[in-house]
């Protein structure tokens, strides 16, 4: 047959020689390899005590930001939600009242927004939909928990501390 | 024998026992140590400094398992299985000389259980008595692929046990005796039997893997194939008790290698240290040396098991059967024909 590539390679299978076929180079050779192994440095990070930095775009736990006046960003249009594909987010919109206007930004927000942590798939669909910058996936790992009710985070645990704080 | 020589061989059966079972604990964790080294990771380090308490939170999780017997299973052959291994594991150091005698005022003591003159044929017979703790294990589980394993372990270990028989007879053609104390004083400084016989104890450490089940050779617990092997049912201490059976297996083993063909407690210069250290201290020092061959091939055996990968069983039958008995044969011969030259012309 014609080769595609000149990459071909012809493979030509010689029979072992005695010295293969004892097979006792070989393994010394490999003991030498794993002893060469026993003095290298381990790799490993210790966990709790120490982590391994995070990339630059790594997706980790939601957080509803805050604008530089300290209110909350989101408007509860509901676009993070639709383009959700695991269908994480549910939230309740409510209208803003005279004198929360230092703690929302428009006229509308969300009364209570929930993600369900165990659905999320932190492919940051939510992130990128969002056209009033509200929520961004920059937080660390989900931490572990008991029950599954305690896996749906709400506001208390989604949104910016305060400015002031 | 006087009631004084019962009550320090007494204290002696104790110390080994102990000795032994404390090094099988820490084979343990050295295992999970050397792995780590070798494959650059850290091993065991929560349990006290360096993880050092280690085996023994293990002994505590295997103790606090549910123990569980299956329905179909015989029961009480399900019990002796493991009682056996580990019965028949710790019998074996009975023979094994630990020291030179050793003078504690006017009294010499042996630093060996029993001198018996057929001391390497206790310790084969011993040794091939384990397999029947593995053996039950499997066939009472009432499991196939226990079964499986059990049966394995069962052929692996009479393959190997017959090279291993003629790997020995090279050697007593030397030695010209059974007691595994006359082979060690044989030895005495570094005439050590691995100079005149390298096929010899090379095939010796082979089967030695092969009988106690180590990789490359440990195709009874083969669990890709097999689930666990022979040991597919135990749980808790029953399933600790064959684990535990396999590393007194391991030091025991070293500790014949070491003796046989690694000059036991002898080493370069024992004289010049019992000239100047008395005959207290020397012993002791003796002892030191031999620990430190059986902590060396407790290495190497662990060392192997991190680097070969582990055989196929028809890979395993073949090397046996037509490799490693017509290379035993051989070496009986050759050692034959050189010692009656030697004989003959020097």
């Amino acid at each position: 047959m014609e080769p595609l590539s000149n990459k071909r390679k012809l493979i030509e299978v010689k029979p072992l020689n005695f010295w293969e076929r004892a097979y006792l180079p070989a393994i010394g050779q490999g003991l030498s390899i794993t002893m060469k192994h026993f003095f290298k440095k381990d790799v490993t990070i210790r966990y709790p005590e120490q982590k391994r930095e995070f990339s630059e775009n790594f997706r980790g736990l939601h957080s509803l930001k805050r604008d530089e006046d300290g209110r909350e960003r989101c408007t509860a249009c509901g676009l993070c939600a639709l383009s959700c594909p695991a269908e994480a987010i549910t939230m309740t919109a409510a209208e803003r009242q005279k004198g929360e206007e230092n703690l929302y930004r428009e006229e509308k927000y969300a009364a209570v927004y929930e993600i369900n942590m165990l659905r999320c798939i932190f492919c940051g669909l939510c992130e990128e939909a969002c056209p009033k910058e509200a929520i961004y996936l920059d937080g660390d790992i989900v931490p572990t928990d008991f029950t599954r009710k305690d896996f749906i985070y709400g506001k208390d645990k989604l949104v910016e501390p305060p400015l002031n704080q | 024998m006087e009631l004084s020589d019962l009550i320090i061989k007494l204290v002696l059966v104790l110390v080994i026992f102990a000795i032994s079972l404390v090094v099988a604990m820490y084979s343990t964790y050295a295992e999970r140590k050397v792995a780590a080294f070798l494959q650059d990771r850290v091993g065991p380090n929560r349990a006290g400094p360096f993880g050092i308490l280690q085996p023994l939170a293990d002994g505590a999780k295997m103790f606090m398992k549910e123990e569980i017997i299956p329905t179909r299973a015989s029961g009480f052959l399900f019990v002796v299985g493991p009682s056996l291994a580990i019965m028949t594991a710790c019998i074996g150091s009975a023979v094994i000389p630990w020291g030179p005698q050793m003078q504690i005022g006017s009294r010499v003591i042996d630093l060996q259980v029993t001198d018996i003159n057929v001391g390497i044929l206790y310790i084969f017979g011993v040794v091939s008595l384990g397999v029947y703790g593995i053996m039950i294990g499997g066939w009472a589980s009432n499991n196939k692929y226990s079964l499986m394993g059990a049966i394995r372990a069962a052929s692996q270990s009479i393959s190997y046990e017959i090279s291993m028989g003629l790997s020995i007879i090279a050697l007593l053609m030397l030695t010209g005796t059974l007691s595994l104390k006359e082979i060690a004083e044989q030895q005495h400084g570094w005439h050590w039997n691995v100079i005149y016989q390298p096929l010899g104890f090379l095939i010796f450490m082979v089967c030695a893997f092969a009988e106690t089940n180590r990789s490359p050779f440990d195709l009874p617990e083969c669990e890709t194939e097999l689930v666990g092997g022979y040991h597919t049912e135990y749980s808790s201490m029953k399933l600790g008790f064959y684990l535990f059976a396999e590393y007194i297996n391991m030091f025991v083993s070293s500790a014949v290698m070491a003796t046989l063909y690694w000059g036991g407690y002898n080493y370069p210069g024992m004289d010049w240290v019992a000239a100047h250290a008395g005959p207290t201290i020397a012993p002791i020092v003796g002892v030191i040396v031999l620990f430190a061959k059986i902590f060396a091939f407790i290495f190497f055996f662990m060392w192997v098991r991190w680097t070969i990968p582990r055989f196929r069983y028809d890979q395993l039958m073949h090397l046996g059967w037509k490799k490693l008995i017509p290379l035993a044969i051989a070496n009986i011969v050759l050692t034959g024909v050189i010692a009656t030259l030697i004989k003959h012309f020097a």
